[in-house]
């Protein structure tokens, strides 16, 4: 198990490694950079150090030596602050662009993905992948280029630089400075059972504030205002208690490795005092050693956290990678055939489809629908009405038997050109956040202003956008809170009015259209629908008695086909429907 | 941010003690250089071992009291701030559930729920960083100028001029940077905000073969992320080598005057080592600070956002303390010449309704969306309160009630299937804390809620996941109605609540109710005719307003405005055959 982790992990670093290949002399160039950085860094204190060793004291300062080390000390200073804003500029511009690459590769993908994909996942998922999974790993990334590789850096150069001064010390000092990393650890390990206590307390009092503040209305419809006070406060309680615990602890880590640092400042202090009376070092060597101690810690301390940082980079990376991993929709072949304008004819011979292989739901259905045919779907919810129009739109390809649009097999056609000969308006009404010309021209997005009122006109919308306050520039907010359901599904009728496609799908809301608006959709669909082959999901009898045929459906079999009359006539299960639909009591 | 510092009034002592310890820890921190500097000048040039020996004992036990006095800070700093983050929380809460239907309708729940749990962590915080850290940085700043000026009064000058110039840096950064940062987070709203789009729009995306398109604005969009984030980058870039250079050059200063001094014998070379070593702590306070003040931006916009619902107070409170004597009035609703405006509206949404309701009746409302219908139900439990007229339930007016009293007679169904993580039982409880699983599961048969029961295996015990995710939309639909029922309250109000529920459901639902709940008066409202038709009287609107009150049978022939909803869904002969 553990090995099998450790083998995906390396699996992510090197499609990680490919990402960044492109920018390889990037990469090395800030490598280089850094080493330029630390070692220049490095070297200050040392120059440092021997400045004050040309003050002895009274009368005994030599200015000449002094000076020079001024210049070399002004030269470094210069090349280590170039060399750090170049690094910071290098390190940027590839995290950047590379979270970029990925940004995009991962969009790209999602608009491959099938649509079995997207209907059995929260967008939730997707979103986080794309949005906040890519964002953490950029940090990671980021950090990992500079805080890594730089730590090591500073931390090898350091030892260096002391071994070179005085061998004793320097092994005092990396006797030593292990405590302070061990003592973060044992801090951290000895916490992390109270944060994990703060964490899950944290997420139930998030759970219950969703509940009774997301719900509020319903919390106020039952009184409940102060049961749900009461439960809140409880765990707001123990939420207390617990993070007094784990912020402490969790403060504990810094003060801790300060001290420990201090013990071995006070180390080197020592020593080096007495290395420099048995003439080992002098008062500048001293000076630069402390600096050095002071320095050869901080990376230690700040490993671990970006260690921590950078698993989770990994891990986000892992999780952006599986999406893109995730299988996509076949190209279209290369002959597919590309459907100019389809005559509007429809077969579906012996087809057989289901979602999932063990819940079998369309069997061997044939239907034969001619150009300009009206086509109803009824029956009760659930029964696959739906499925027929992903079917038709390609959305889901069938298992068995033949589809075919314009006497050609529906997987011999181009996706696109397909999808193009049809008109849908879903009762699941979606826009664009945009202006609703925007949204009018989706499918032409060259259309002209005239074209688009035609459209609108056509639709019955026209009246409502001109009231609106930009007219046809009115911007819809991303929930479209600024306008009706009805009125949005009057603004898709106006999309798919532009476009006068051959052969139609339509889903005829079930409620929440009032009255007046309700009636231009009827009178819009009615007009949508003249001399093209449509298919409705059906739920108004006026619509189902106006069909040529009506496809009555149950458990995803067509059970019943006909007209009206002789479905009432058959006295079967479309005659009980109607019983109990439109005539009960 | 001020105004939330109330909060902290229990921790008065924790908010004083705290900074104060980190003080101390810094003071011992400032000695640390000046006792080196001795060891150098007086153990190291006089050889005399047990003073260097006596002055490293100092630097441990300076280190072990930094050490304590830095644990108590963190301690009560902790402690200070997590009692300030739940006294806000507990406040907040209480403000929340102090609102009204009016305030949540301006605000929006789903903002509320960030702002109580995020926004307050935030806040939090920043309130323990800054008990623990703003004192400290200025203190260290401060404290090693004051430490040079021990050291000599010249080479002061050096500090005083480098420590603003430092700071300044780091501020303009700072300042700079913030605004490109909030840039750079609206870009990323915009990703965020395509790529939901596209997600649930697949479809159609798809059907109209725009994916290219899409993909396109998304690359622009990504594009011009990179470009900002870059430009951010570029400007934060600058701060470490300027402030490295500025620390460097003054240090090159401490080592020209400081030679010149030391020739002078005015100054020692253990000094000069010291104020090298200040010079270094100077910036790293300094930079510690830059670090604070982005947090404490960061609070401080979340600071803004609690206030910003702190501000909302209520418009109703439930001021009646006593139980209301109920009258014996055969009324259980009556409206009198009621209109609502809703807050911020230009227009009523409902003017002048008055009609009155026999105790066990049942009414329909029917109308188009937006003329009323849930506004005049919601006037019933005192949801909202009416801005003319009065409302009375069982003869006394709303008002006058307290609000557990008023909303325990009335079972409500709303809208959207709510029910809560919990076992079924939990859930229909809300109205009846006590209620029995036989009250319960009558309630449940008679909501056609017994299969979904009966179907698990837990029975009443099985656990609603979050937002009911296990149940589907018919199931919750029903369940929720069984919750209304719990405990037979005097009145019902189904507000369009079967919209989920097929035909056949939805009339077994009326049907069940009708007969197991005598003496019940029931509101249903509904779009669809066919659900309201057999109620004893049917209140039909229209934009706000009255356009008539009766049964199926009278308002089909006098209401213009009934005949033409049941015209839309029915065909001619079937309304004539049903009438």
């Amino acid at each position: 198990m553990r090995k099998q982790k450790r083998e995906n992990n390396k699996d992510t670093i090197r499609r990680v490694l490919q990402l960044i290949r492109p920018y390889w002399w990037q990469v090395i160039l800030c490598l280089v950079l850094a080493s330029v950085t630390v070692a220049a860094t490095l070297y200050v204190p040392i120059v440092t150090g021997d400045g004050i060793d040309y003050m002895i004291g009274e009368g005994r300062v030599d200015f000449a030596k002094l000076s020079q080390i001024v210049i070399l000390l002004g030269a470094v200073t210069a090349v280590s602050a170039f060399a750090q804003w170049l690094m910071s500029m290098v390190t940027n511009h590839i995290t950047y662009q590379v979270v970029r690459d990925i940004r995009i590769q991962a969009f790209n993908h999602m608009e491959k993905l099938p649509l079995r994909y997207i209907d059995s996942h929260q967008p939730g998922e997707t979103l986080s992948r794309i949005t906040t999974d890519v964002d953490q790993f950029s940090d990671g990334l980021l950090m990992g280029f500079t805080q890594v590789f730089s730590g090591v850096m500073t931390i090898l150069g350091t030892l260096g630089f002391m071994f070179f001064i005085n061998i004793g010390i320097a092994c005092l000092v990396v006797l030593l400075t292990p405590i302070s990393f061990f003592v973060a650890n044992f801090i951290a390990r000895r916490t992390y059972s109270m944060f994990k206590l703060q964490s899950e307390t944290r997420a139930e009092m998030t759970s219950l504030v969703e509940e009774m503040v997301g719900n509020q209305k319903v919390v106020k419809v039952f009184s409940y205002e102060d049961e749900a006070e009461q439960r809140f406060r409880g765990i707001n309680e123990r939420l207390r208690i617990c993070g007094i615990r784990a912020l402490f602890f969790s403060s504990i880590t810094n003060p801790a490795t300060r001290f420990v640092n201090g013990l071995v400042y006070a180390g080197v202090g020592i020593l080096g005092a007495f290395t420099a009376i048995a003439g080992g070092i002098t008062v500048g060597q001293l000076s630069a050693f402390l600096n050095y101690a002071n320095q050869y810690t901080k990376p230690f301390n700040e490993i671990s956290g970006v260690i921590t940082e950078l698993q989770n980079a990994i891990a986000c990376a892992r999780r952006i990678f599986e999406f893109i991993d995730e299988p996509a929709i076949p190209e279209d072949a290369a002959d597919a055939v590309a459907l100019e304008k389809a005559d509007g004819s429809v077969k579906f011979d012996d087809v057989s489809f289901s979602y999932v292989p063990e819940v079998k739901l369309i069997e061997h259905m044939n239907l034969d629908v001619k150009p300009g045919q009206r086509v109803a779907i009824v029956g009760p919810t659930g029964c696959g009405k739906t499925t027929l129009i992903n079917l038709l739109m390609r959305f889901y390809d069938i298992q068995d038997g033949t589809l075919c649009v314009s006497g050609h097999s529906i997987d011999r056609i181009a996706r696109d050109s397909l999808r193009k000969n049809i008109g849908m308006v879903l009762q699941d009404t979606w826009l664009k956040a945009g202006t609703i010309f925007e949204n009018i021209a989706y499918g032409c997005p060259d259309a002209t202003m005239e074209q688009v009122v035609e459209a609108a006109k056509k639709a019955h919308a026209h009246s409502f956008i001109r009231r609106m306050p930009q007219g046809y520039d009115t911007v819809i907010s991303e929930d479209g809170g600024n306008i009706s359901q009805g009125q949005k599904q009057l603004l898709c009728i106006a999309r798919v009015m532009l476009l006068h496609p051959p052969m139609l799908i339509l889903d005829e809301a079930t409620s929440s259209i009032d009255t007046m608006t309700e009636i231009r959709v009827q009178k819009a669909f009615a007009e949508l629908m003249q001399g093209r082959t449509s298919f409705v999901v059906a739920h108004r009898l006026s619509t189902i008695r106006e069909s040529d045929v009506i496809l009555v459906m149950k458990d995803g079999h067509i059970i019943e086909t006909g007209d009206h009359e002789s479905l009432l006539a058959k006295r079967g299960f479309y005659y009980n429907l109607y019983q109990s639909q439109f005539a009960e009591s | 941010m001020r105004k939330l510092l109330k909060y902290l009034k229990g921790y008065v002592k924790e908010s004083i003690i705290g900074p104060l310890f980190k003080m101390l820890e810094a003071s011992f921190e400032l000695f640390v250089p000046l006792i080196m500097a001795n060891i150098v000048d007086v153990g190291i040039r006089t050889e005399d071992t047990a003073y260097i020996w006596r002055m490293c004992a100092v630097l441990v036990f300076l280190g072990v009291l930094g050490l304590t006095c830095s644990l108590t800070a963190q301690y009560f700093a902790a402690k200070a701030s997590m009692g300030f983050g739940t006294a806000l929380r507990n406040d907040l809460f209480a403000h929340i559930n102090s609102l009204s239907y009016t305030e949540l309708d301006v605000i929006g729940t789903s903002t509320l729920v960030t702002r109580i749990t995020s926004d307050i962590n935030q806040v939090q915080t920043g309130v323990n960083l800054v008990l623990r850290l703003f004192l400290r940085s200025p203190f260290i700043v401060v404290g090693a100028v004051i430490m040079a000026l021990t050291i000599s009064v010249k080479m002061t000058v050096i500090f005083l001029i480098a420590v603003p110039l430092i700071a300044l840096t780091i501020f303009l950064i700072v300042k700079i940077t913030i605004p490109i940062y909030k840039k750079v987070q609206s870009v990323l709203d915009r990703v965020m905000l395509l790529t939901r789009e596209n997600y649930s729009g697949a479809r159609v995306v798809r059907a109209f073969a725009r994916q290219e398109d899409e993909k396109k604005d998304f690359q622009e969009t990504s594009d011009s992320l990179k470009a900002i984030q870059i430009f951010a980058g570029r400007i934060s870039a600058l701060m470490n080598p300027i402030t490295y250079v500025l620390v460097n050059l003054a240090i090159i200063a401490i080592l020209l005057k400081g030679g010149r001094e030391v020739y002078n014998g005015f100054i020692t070379q253990g000094e000069v080592m010291a104020l090298v070593n200040y010079m270094t702590q100077i910036l790293l306070a300094l930079v510690a600070l830059a670090n604070l003040i982005i947090s404490y931006t960061k609070a401080t916009a979340s600071a803004l956002r609690i206030n910003e619902v702190m501000a909302v107070k209520t418009t109703m409170t439930d001021d009646a303390e006593d139980m209301v004597k109920l009258p014996d009035s055969p009324y259980a609703v009556e409206f009198d010449h009621v209109s609502f405006t809703y807050a911020k509206a230009s227009a009523p949404s409902l003017q002048d309704i008055s009609f009155r309701v026999k105790k066990g009746q049942t009414v329909g409302i029917i109308g188009s969306t937006g003329s009323g219908k849930s506004t005049l139900v919601n006037l019933i439990p005192r949801f909202y309160d009416a801005s003319q007229g009065e409302v009375r339930v069982q003869g006394v007016p709303v008002r006058k009630y307290p609000f557990a009293q008023l909303r325990g007679g009335i079972g409500v169904v709303p809208q959207k299937a709510v029910l809560f993580q919990g076992s079924i039982r939990q859930n229909m409880q809300w109205r009846k804390k006590e209620a029995s699983d036989d009250e319960i599961l009558e309630a449940v048969s008679i909501a056609q809620a017994g299969e979904i029961v009966e179907k698990k295996q837990e029975g009443l015990d099985f656990k609603i996941a979050p937002g009911g995710k296990n149940l589907s939309g018919g199931q919750r639909q029903r369940l929720t109605i069984a919750r209304a029922l719990v405990g037979r309250p005097g009145i019902l109000i189904l507000d369009d609540s079967a919209s989920a529920l097929d035909f056949a459901t939805d009339a077994a639902l009326r049907r069940a109710i009708r007969e197991k709940t005598k003496g019940m008066t029931v509101f249903l409202v509904s779009q669809r005719a066919a659900t309201i038709k057999q109620a004893d009287q049917i209140l039909v609107l229209d934009d706000g307003r009255l356009a008539g009150v009766g049964t199926h049978r009278e308002l089909f022939h006098s209401c213009g405005v009934y005949r033409e909803i049941c015209l839309s869904q029915f065909s001619k002969e079937e309304v004539e055959s049903l009438a």
